[in-house]
C-alpha cells in the first residue's frame, strides 16, 4: 500500500490528506485506508463484511471523488467502514473501479470512533502522476 | 493598514473603518467587487492565508453585489471561507453549494428553563448521562424516528411543523424559529434516492465534529442587557439553558455532494470559471440552480426537524430527571437560527432595492428590530442571534441590528472560529485528560469519540468575547447574555 499524510495547515476545521501511491489502484486503496483511519481506529473494527463496489467516471480524479463519496455514504447508510481494500482501476476514460472492500459494522461499544466525515470537497482536489508516483490531495469536510 | 500588522497574505489589505478591512478588486484577476473582512487588528492577524484567498475568490463569482464578506470568526474553509457572506442578484447571479456547506442549515437552537444551577448541579451527572443516551451522536448514529420514504418527503416540505403535528414539540415552538422552522421552495422531486437512504433514519441525532448539546448557565455578570433578556426569556445569573448545534446530517451532506458533482460538470455549459473547484456553481435561474435550491431547502427543513426532535428528547429527559412536566420546567425555545444557507431576500444596494440570493456559510442571519421575518414577540428588539463558542469557554446570545441590514446583508458571526488544526489540538491535550480537567472545573462531558473531545478544546478557538466585541463595535449585533457550560454531549 502507498502512504498518506494528514496536512495540518489546510482548512483548519476539516481534514486535508495527501496520498502517494505506485499506481491508480494503489492510490484508491490508500485513499480508502486514510478515510477509514479518519473515522475509526482500524484496530478496533471487527472484519465482518465484504462488499464488491464498482464505479465508473469520465475522469480519474472524478472516480476518486466518487469512490471516497461512496465510502462516506455507506458509513451513514449501513454503518459500514472498510479498513482493507483491493482495488482494480481500468480504462483510459471513462475509468472503471472494481473494489473488494473488507470491513465491519460500527459498534460504539467496541469501535473507537474518530471523526464523522460529511463529504469530499473539491477544494485543492487533485490527482497527478509524475516519475512513477501517483499523488492525490483531498480535503474532507468533517 | 493603520499600523504594522503581519497578515497571512501578500495582498493589499486596507483598513477602511474601525474593524473593517478591504481588499480591492485590483488584487486578483477576475474580482468583480472588493472583499471585506470584519475583524479587530488582533483577529485579522490570527486569520490564516485561506481566508484572504477564499474571500477574494468569492468576489469573482458572477452576479455578486457590493462586496464578498468575511465575519470576525472567519477561518480557512472550502470554497467560501467559514464566516463567509455573499449576495448575488437572482436575475443574473449564481448559487453555489460551496457557499452554503455540505451541512445545510447547520444551526443553533437555544432553550430556556426555569431551573437554577443550584437545582441542576446535584443531578448534573445523571442529566448528562440521560441526554447522551437519548440523543445519539458520533459516527454512524441512527435516530429513534423511523420513517417511510414518503413520510420523510413530508419532513422535507414541512420542516419543524412536521414534528409538531406528530407530537414532537409544542405549537408555540414554531414562533421562535427562523422562518418558523420551514423555508419555502423545498421540492423533494429534486432530491436523490441516495440522499434519502443516507439520512432518513438520522432525525434526532447530533453528528460529530463541533456539534454538541450543552447545558449552560448564565454566569455572574453574564446578563448584559436585562431589558432584552426579559423579552427573550433570559432571567439572570444562575439560570440554566440548553443549547444545540447540529444540522441536516447525512441527508444534507449527500445533497451537497450530489449537486457539487453536477455543478462541476455543468459550469462549462454556462461559461463560468471559478478559482476554486469547490466554488462550482450554476446560474440561480437555470434548471440546475433551481433544482439545487429546491433540494437545499428540503435539507434545511430537515435540519429544523432534526433540532426539533432533539428538543423533544431534551424535554423528555429533563421531565424524567426532575420529575416535572417540561412546561412546568419552562423548557421553551428562545430561538432557532441557521448559519449554513442561501436565502432569497431583498436588500438595498446603491440605493436600489434588489432581490438577492444571500449565501451564509458559517454566518448567522441578524435582522434588526422591525424586520418582517423576526417573530412578533421579538420584533421590538431584533432577531436573536445564537453564537456557539467552544465547549470549555461558553457561548453568547445577541440581537440583530438595523445597521447589519445595510452593512452585511443582515448577517453576523456564528461562533468563535478555529485557530488551530485538529491534529495540533490533539497533540496538546489528550481526550481523557481534557475530560478530567473539565470535570474538575465543573463541566461534565460525555462524548462518542475521545479524540473528538481533544479536537474541540477551548484553546483551539478564538476568544469568543473578542469576536463579540467586534460585532458590537461594528453595530451588526448587540450583546444580550453570555453563557458558561456545565454539561456537554458531543459526537
Amino acid at each position: 500500500m502507498g502512504r498518506y499524510t494528514f496536512l495540518e495547515d489546510v482548512a483548519l476545521a476539516d481534514c486535508a490528506v495527501e496520498i502517494e501511491a505506485k499506481d491508480p489502484a494503489d492510490l484508491f486503496e490508500t485513499a480508502a485506508a486514510a478515510l477509514a483511519a479518519l473515522m475509526v481506529d482500524p484496530g478496533t473494527m471487527r472484519l465482518s463484511v465484504e462488499r464488491t463496489i464498482t464505479l465508473t467516471a469520465r475522469e480519474l480524479d472524478l472516480l476518486l471523488y466518487d469512490w471516497l463519496s461512496e465510502l462516506i455514504y455507506r458509513k451513514d447508510r449501513d454503518r459500514e467502514v472498510f479498513t482493507r481494500v483491493a482495488a482494480r482501476v481500468s480504462g483510459t476514460g471513462p475509468f472503471e473501479l472494481t473494489a473488494q472492500a473488507h470491513g465491519g459494522v460500527i459498534d460504539p461499544t467496541v469501535t473507537a470512533l474518530g471523526a464523522d466525515p460529511k463529504a469530499v470537497t473539491f477544494h485543492q482536489f487533485a490527482v497527478t502522476s509524475a516519475e512513477g508516483v501517483w499523488r492525490a490531495r483531498v480535503v474532507i469536510d468533517i | 493598514m493603520s499600523r504594522d500588522i503581519t497578515l497571512s497574505t501578500t495582498m493589499k489589505v486596507s483598513s477602511i473603518a474601525d474593524c473593517v478591512w478591504e481588499i480591492p478588486p485590483s488584487e486578483k484577476p477576475g474580482m468583480r467587487v472588493p472583499a471585506r473582512i470584519y475583524a479587530s487588528e488582533a483577529l485579522i492577524a490570527q486569520m490564516d492565508q485561506g481566508v484572504f484567498e477564499q474571500v477574494t475568490n468569492v468576489a469573482c463569482l458572477p452576479g455578486i453585489v457590493r462586496a464578498a464578506l468575511c465575519m470576525p470568526d472567519g477561518h480557512w474553509g472550502y470554497g467560501f471561507p467559514i464566516g463567509g457572506v455573499a449576495a448575488f442578484r437572482t436575475d443574473n447571479g449564481i448559487i453555489s453549494p460551496g457557499g452554503i456547506g455540505f451541512d445545510i442549515n447547520c444551526g443553533m437552537r437555544l432553550l430556556r428553563t426555569r431551573l437554577g444551577e443550584d437545582e441542576v448541579r446535584p443531578k448534573l451527572r445523571e442529566l448528562v448521562a440521560a441526554l447522551f443516551a437519548a440523543v445519539p451522536s458520533g459516527v454512524g448514529a441512527k435516530g429513534f424516528v423511523h420513517l417511510s420514504e414518503a413520510e420523510f418527503r413530508r419532513v422535507m416540505i414541512e420542516g419543524a411543523g412536521w414534528c409538531i403535528a406528530r407530537g414532537y414539540g409544542w405549537p408555540e415552538d414554531l414562533d421562535r424559529m427562523e422562518g418558523r422552522g420551514c423555508l419555502p421552495g423545498a421540492d423533494p422531486a429534486h432530491v436523490s434516492h441516495r440522499a434519502v437512504s443516507r439520512g432518513s433514519d438520522q432525525l434526532g441525532t447530533l453528528g460529530s465534529g463541533n456539534h454538541y448539546l450543552e447545558i449552560q448557565i448564565v454566569p455572574p455578570g453574564g446578563l448584559h442587557d436585562p431589558r432584552a433578556g426579559k423579552a427573550l426569556g433570559v432571567d439572570g445569573p444562575g439560570q440554566v439553558l440548553v443549547m444545540l448545534h447540529c444540522g441536516s446530517r447525512g441527508f444534507g451532506h449527500q445533497i451537497g455532494t450530489d449537486y457539487l458533482r453536477m455543478f462541476d460538470q455543468v459550469m462549462r455549459r454556462y461559461g463560468i470559471t471559478v478559482n476554486d473547484r469547490e466554488l462550482a456553481c450554476a446560474p440561480f435561474r437555470s434548471p440546475e440552480g433551481q433544482a439545487y435550491f429546491a433540494a437545499m431547502t428540503a435539507a434545511a427543513n430537515t435540519a429544523f426537524a432534526n433540532r426539533q426532535v432533539i428538543t423533544h428528547r431534551v424535554r423528555e429527559v429533563f421531565a424524567s430527571v426532575f420529575g416535572k412536566d417540561p412546561r412546568e420546567l419552562g423548557l421553551s425555545v428562545i430561538y432557532d437560527v441557521c448559519h449554513n444557507t442561501a436565502k432569497v431576500e431583498r436588500h438595498e444596494v446603491d440605493g436600489q432595492l434588489l432581490e438577492l440570493l444571500v449565501h451564509r456559510k458559517g454566518a448567522t442571519r441578524a435582522f434588526g428590530p422591525g424586520a418582517a421575518d423576526v417573530p412578533e414577540a421579538y420584533r421590538g428588539v431584533g432577531q436573536p442571534v445564537v453564537i456557539g463558542g467552544s465547549m470549555e469557554t461558553g457561548s453568547a446570545l445577541l440581537l440583530g441590528t438595523a445597521h447589519a441590514m445595510v452593512e452585511t446583508f443582515g448577517s453576523t458571526a456564528h461562533g468563535a472560529g478555529r485557530t488551530m488544526s485538529r491534529a495540533e489540538a490533539k497533540r496538546r491535550v489528550g481526550g481523557e485528560t481534557l475530560l478530567r480537567d473539565m470535570e474538575a472545573r465543573g463541566i461534565i462531558v460525555r462524548a462518542a469519540s475521545k479524540s473528538g473531545v481533544a479536537e474541540e478544546a477551548g484553546f483551539a478557538y478564538k476568544d469568543l468575547a473578542a469576536v463579540v466585541d467586534v460585532l458590537e463595535r461594528l453595530d451588526i449585533s448587540r450583546k444580550v447574555a453570555s453563557f458558561s457550560p456545565i454539561g456537554n454531549i458531543k459526537g
